[in-house]
């Protein structure tokens, strides 16, 4: 009751929170950029921005799953059975814009069945969303027979091929795709009732439910937004390769989870900005770029890669003790 | 033992929270220490066992002067502490419990359970409580919780016992056995420093009463030889007038009415109706099912059977956000639990149940809903910096009041407040029945449910007693007496 201190403390974790992510972003820019001067070249960029686009439509979708203290595992495998519907309609003769269209509803829908499961079924987000990532990659494999899904008609067609590897005004497309859902993203979570309802979700759910939330559907529609935006990734991904992988998007629920949480957002629900989880893709996407560029082996990217997430989740641990 | 504490004073940062405070306590003796929260008890007592240590001044222990390292040393020299929010392990046994981090063991590390049982059973039965040391902690009332941990500070031979709060969660029957336990203690020479916001008990229990306010010791008195208003005086630094409020109320129509609610076996057929203008409150031990019966109006719990009327009409409730559709608050019990969102902003609190009425094309209009939040903050007399602030930043009686202008701003003009002074010191306390005469003045019907009888008997117009899930009798407040109430909520009945 009387932790009223008038001179406050300089905390570090309290820092990272609100600043840290940018300063870390900044330094790692500038690090890489002295040491590679081809880093800030306007190619190197584009190609950066083109990387991250994926990993960061998904964590978008993942940073409402994690304020409200949930996680979603199966965002790789919705990734994947969605590019491959897709991939397989435009096989069948489906001219590519409605493929894309209906690609996305089912990754939407998807993203329902994981947010039915925890809303109705009271399943914890981790082991429902563990199950359903495996029937979905099962499901994939089905409709794969596990060879990659590509043909003529695909190879061929400009409008498919643009979203993925097209360019325009000198900017790849998957990058303006990229903007637009993080504006969308951002409104929603800071200028709706929506993002109140979700932090509040995610702060206290009994004092939110008995405030009047539905939380029920606060938590489907969070699932489903998450499953849209890999779904949105996996189209993308589709075009860019050319064809549907069966086992694309395997492992990327732990990038997204990484950028969310090196931007600020706290595992335990109830806090953490959009802008962050965006800091934290572009963080990822530097040092992928960076130590790709200094030619550092890709087995030490994955330790150095390990070690910068531990650093930020003991940075948050600090922060949520001051 | 006799402990003197002399000239303490201690500062957080620029905040003077004591300032050179003098408190004494002999054996035997219980000493009340009363104050509005943030005076500077709990701070006071923490340097007593050692988890803070003071910035001036020193502590005798028997004329020794003495300084506790930690919790653990104070614990060693007899000086025991049971906090308000208790640290039991819920699923552990009681003589797991009672024996964690201090097991007895016999070779190779092997525990010694049957040792520990049997002290365990002692401790127990020296304070006259049946419980079999076998059970899981979360299986038992609050009240025997507690008994359990005073039963372990016994064990550790303490002779100066510092209990926060500690009916803060008992019924009249568990009180009655807490008491009958402090008199023994007394007896046996412990020392018990009591640290309480309910006037009739200290007055009850107490042999000398220390009143605290904004870190300074005000007076020492004899019990005997003071009053509550004198008390009162003290802790707020002013006369307070009548402790409740006069009620006048203009009573309007029925605005709500339940017939038959019935869920399993905690409450059967429960029929009440309350109106508009009214205070209504629901009085019962604790357990008898009143929480119960208000979550399942609100749409909290589930109901198997009975109907809701609100304003004549039969509504259907499943869910709060139905609840509050048709103009009613919830105030819970637990506002840590349910009532609040520690880490939101009390923005983010106060607006929650009536965020949707705030957009304009979709979005929240944000200066209409800050104005809004503002205007509630400074009707109920909140006290934080800003709207901004964090929940868990303000002390309880403001937290309540957070709560309570979530409820006002939603329009609510049915208020069913559970325990609405709970856990709030005394000057929140007045401001809340303040608020709450304007509130029936302006037509709100509120259900008031608590557990304090002389609130009950202060401040309302008509008392509805609950026993083991049935209403066992409805009794206008000004015929009412304390008798009364409590034979009906033990199972008995009055005849007129």
């Amino acid at each position: 009751m009387n932790n009223t201190e008038t001179k406050k403390k300089f905390n570090i974790g309290e820092f990272y929170s609100k600043l840290g992510p940018l300063v870390a972003l900044l330094v790692l820019v500038i690090f890489v950029s002295v040491l590679n001067s081809s880093f800030l070249n306007i190619n190197n960029i584009m190609n950066l921005l083109q990387q991250i686009s994926v990993n960061a439509l998904i964590a978008f979708g993942m940073q409402f799953v994690i304020l409200t203290a949930g996680i979603d595992l199966s965002v790789g495998s919705i990734l994947a059975l969605s590019g491959a519907f897709m991939a397989q309609l435009i096989l069948m003769g489906c001219p590519p814009i409605f493929a894309f269209a209906i690609g996305m509803i089912t990754g939407a829908i998807f993203g329902a069945v994981n947010g039915v499961l925890i809303a109705y079924g009271k399943a914890a987000p981790f082991i429902a969303t563990l199950a359903t990532a495996a029937i979905f990659r099962g499901a994939t494999y089905v409709l794969t027979n596990g060879n990659p899904i590509t043909g003529k008609t695909m190879n061929n067609d400009f409008s498919f091929l643009f979203l993925g590897q097209g360019y325009l005004f000198g900017i790849p497309f998957q990058v303006y795709v990229m903007v637009i859902m993080y504006a969308l993203a951002y409104v929603l979570l800071h200028k709706t009732t929506f993002g109140r309802k979700t932090y509040a979700l995610g702060g206290n759910e009994k004092a939110a439910f008995v405030a009047g939330v539905n939380t029920k559907k606060i938590t489907i529609w969070i699932y489903v937004i998450a499953g849209f935006l890999s779904a949105v990734a996996g189209m993308i991904l589709t075009s860019q390769l050319s064809s549907a992988q069966p086992d694309a998007g395997t492992g990327y629920e732990m990038d997204a989870i990484a950028a969310v949480v090196l931007g600020g957002t706290s595992l335990a629900g109830g806090k953490g900005k959009m802008f962050g989880t965006l800091v934290g893709a572009l963080i990822i996407g530097v040092l992928n770029n960076g130590m790709n560029l200094l030619g550092i082996s890709s087995f030490y990217q994955q330790i150095v890669k390990g070690i910068v997430i531990l650093i930020a989740v003991l940075l948050d641990r600090k922060q949520a003790k001051a | 033992m006799d402990i003197e504490m002399k000239n303490i004073s201690k500062a957080f940062g620029q905040n003077k929270v004591l300032r050179d405070v003098n408190f004494s306590i002999h054996s035997g003796e219980v000493h009340a220490l009363m104050g509005e929260n943030g005076a500077g008890k709990s701070t006071m007592m923490n340097i007593l066992t050692g988890l803070l240590s003071a910035d001036g001044g020193e502590i005798l222990v028997d004329g020794q002067k003495t300084l506790f390292k930690n919790a653990l040393d104070a614990e060693q020299h007899g000086i025991a502490f049971i906090h308000q929010e208790m640290n039991n392990f819920a699923d552990m046994s009681v003589v797991e419990n009672m024996f964690l981090n201090r097991e007895l063991k016999k070779g190779f590390g092997m525990l010694d359970m049957k040792t520990m049982r049997e002290q365990a059973k002692d401790a127990l039965d020296k304070l006259g409580v049946d419980i079999s040391v076998d059970t899981p902690v979360g299986s038992l009332s609050v009240g025997r919780q507690q008994t359990i941990e005073i039963a372990k500070s016994l064990m550790n031979k303490t002779q100066v016992l510092i209990m926060d709060e500690p009916t803060a969660a008992l019924s009249e029957n568990e009180i009655a056995k807490l008491f009958t336990i402090i008199g023994s203690l007394r007896e046996q020479g412990v020392a018990i420093i009591y640290i309480s916001h309910r006037m009739e008990e200290i007055f009850e229990i107490s042999d000398r009463l220390t009143v605290m306010r904004d870190g300074l010791t005000i007076n020492t008195y004899e019990t005997s030889e003071t009053d509550v208003k004198q008390i009162v005086h003290d802790m707020v630094g002013r006369d307070m007038g009548d402790f409740y409020p006069d009620r006048q109320p203009k009573f309007g129509n029925e605005l709500l009415q339940v017939k038959g609610l019935t869920s399993g076996d905690t409450f059967k057929d429960v029929n009440f109706s309350v109106r508009s203008g009214e205070i209504l409150a629901f009085s019962g031990l604790m357990g008898a099912g009143r929480t119960e019966i208000m979550r399942a109006i609100f749409g909290v719990d589930k109901l198997d059977s009975g109907d809701i009327f609100v304003n004549g009409e039969k509504v259907e409730i499943k869910t709060p956000e139905q609840a509050i559709k048709h103009n009613i608050g919830f105030l819970t019990e637990n506002r840590k639990d349910e009532g609040l969102i520690l880490d939101g902003s009390l923005s983010e609190n106060i607006d929650l149940p009536s965020i949707d009425g705030f957009t304009k094309n979709g979005f929240i209009d944000e200066k209409a809903d800050k104005d809004f939040v503002d205007m509630l903050m400074k009707r109920l007399g909140v006290k934080a910096q800003s709207s901004q602030d964090l929940a868990s930043s303000l002390s309880g009686g403001n937290q309540q009041k957070v709560v309570l202008a979530k409820w006002v701003g939603s329009g609510a003009q049915i208020l069913i407040l559970d325990e609405p002074t709970r856990g709030v010191d005394v000057g929140a306390k007045r401001e809340i029945y303040d608020l709450m005469n304007e509130l029936t003045d302006r037509g709100t019907a509120i259900i008031m449910v608590s557990s304090d009888l002389d609130e009950v008997l202060g401040f309302s117009d008509n008392i509805v007693v609950v026993y083991e899930g049935k209403i066992q009798g409805e009794i206008a407040t000004k015929d009412a007496t304390q008798d009364k109430v409590m034979t009906l909520a033990t199972g008995g009945e009055i005849n007129e």
